[in-house]
């Protein structure tokens, strides 16, 4: 398993350790709705609804966009996100390494062109 | 920094791009501007690997680098990093072609990859495609982490690597 020690992650892990929350995850996943469709589908008021999507927004697992007066809620790009973080943290190191090696292979470069100059002499 | 970086005469860094091509394995390729007999020279020889290997953004020194290059031959680095035990990453090389393909094993856990690096000269400059196939999908995603946690820590010390890169960079 990927271990993340991120913020963001830990924001996660609160977000999901609600049963409701969890619910509304599985619901998003299924279909978009409004706060007041999962209001409905999970018998609470929309204040009640608004506080546990806010915190879904904060673990970035849902995002919201306000049309009009609805406000409607799906599941983040989070998962791709994720994917590209992990691309990102293999490459790094590798970058770091072939940015060195580059001034390796310069000099040695330079060395086989005098080592050729002072052969043709 | 931008306007010292445009006023010196800094050669192109070439991307490194990274490939996850199955769930087991991964590839990173990058092209070097020079021949694949220096390049591969670059990665069979201690004493440049040494060099490039741990760059100081990765927050650990090397403390010793036996590599035996050839068939069957074995390697072992062992890394210091502060404030923990030092750290041994070794395995065997199974396939030696000089110039054109490396081919090793890593040897530290069950969950070590079989790295796979070609050198491909076109024009002078040399592709490189290293493969990592590891022996499952769970080893691969702990893979992404590790080493690379270091260099995010210690990002600002790559950030002053580059500088002294740029700043020093071009022939001397």
């Amino acid at each position: 398993m990927v271990q993340y020690t991120s913020p963001r992650l830990d924001a996660s892990f609160a977000a999901i350790s609600d049963a409701t929350r969890r619910g509304v995850l599985e619901q998003l996943g299924r279909a978009d709705a409004s706060i007041t469709d999962l209001a409905e589908t999970f018998h609470m008021t929309l204040t009640g609804m608004r506080k546990h999507v806010l915190v879904l927004e904060q673990a970035d697992l849902v995002t919201t966009e306000k049309v009009g007066r609805v406000r409607t809620c799906r599941l983040s790009r989070r998962r791709l996100d994720e994917e590209t973080e992990w691309i990102e943290r293999y490459r790094r190191p590798w970058d770091a390494r072939f940015e060195e090696l580059d001034d390796v292979v310069e000099e040695l470069k330079r060395k086989e062109q005098v080592d050729e100059r002072n052969t043709r002499k | 920094m931008n306007a010292i970086r445009e006023s010196e005469p800094t050669p192109v860094t070439n991307r490194t791009t990274v490939e996850r091509k199955s769930e087991r394995e991964v590839v990173v390729t990058r092209t070097f501007n020079g021949p694949a007999r220096i390049v591969f020279e670059a990665w069979t020889k201690p004493e440049l690997i040494k060099r490039w290997w741990v760059p100081k953004s990765m927050g650990m020194t090397l403390l010793s680098c036996d590599m035996d290059v050839r068939v069957g031959g074995t390697y072992r680095f062992v890394f210091d990093q502060d404030a923990s035990e030092p750290m041994a990453f070794f395995g065997k090389y199974i396939e030696v072609t000089p110039y054109s393909r490396l081919v090793w094993t890593n040897e530290e856990s069950d969950d070590g990859a079989v790295t796979t690096v070609t050198f491909e000269e076109q024009g002078g400059k040399t592709l490189l495609a290293m493969r990592e196939l590891y022996p499952s999908k769970e080893a691969l995603d702990a893979a992404g982490t590790g080493a690379a946690e270091a260099t995010v820590e210690t990002f600002a010390q790559l950030d002053e690597l580059l500088v002294t890169l740029s700043a020093g960079a071009g022939p001397s």
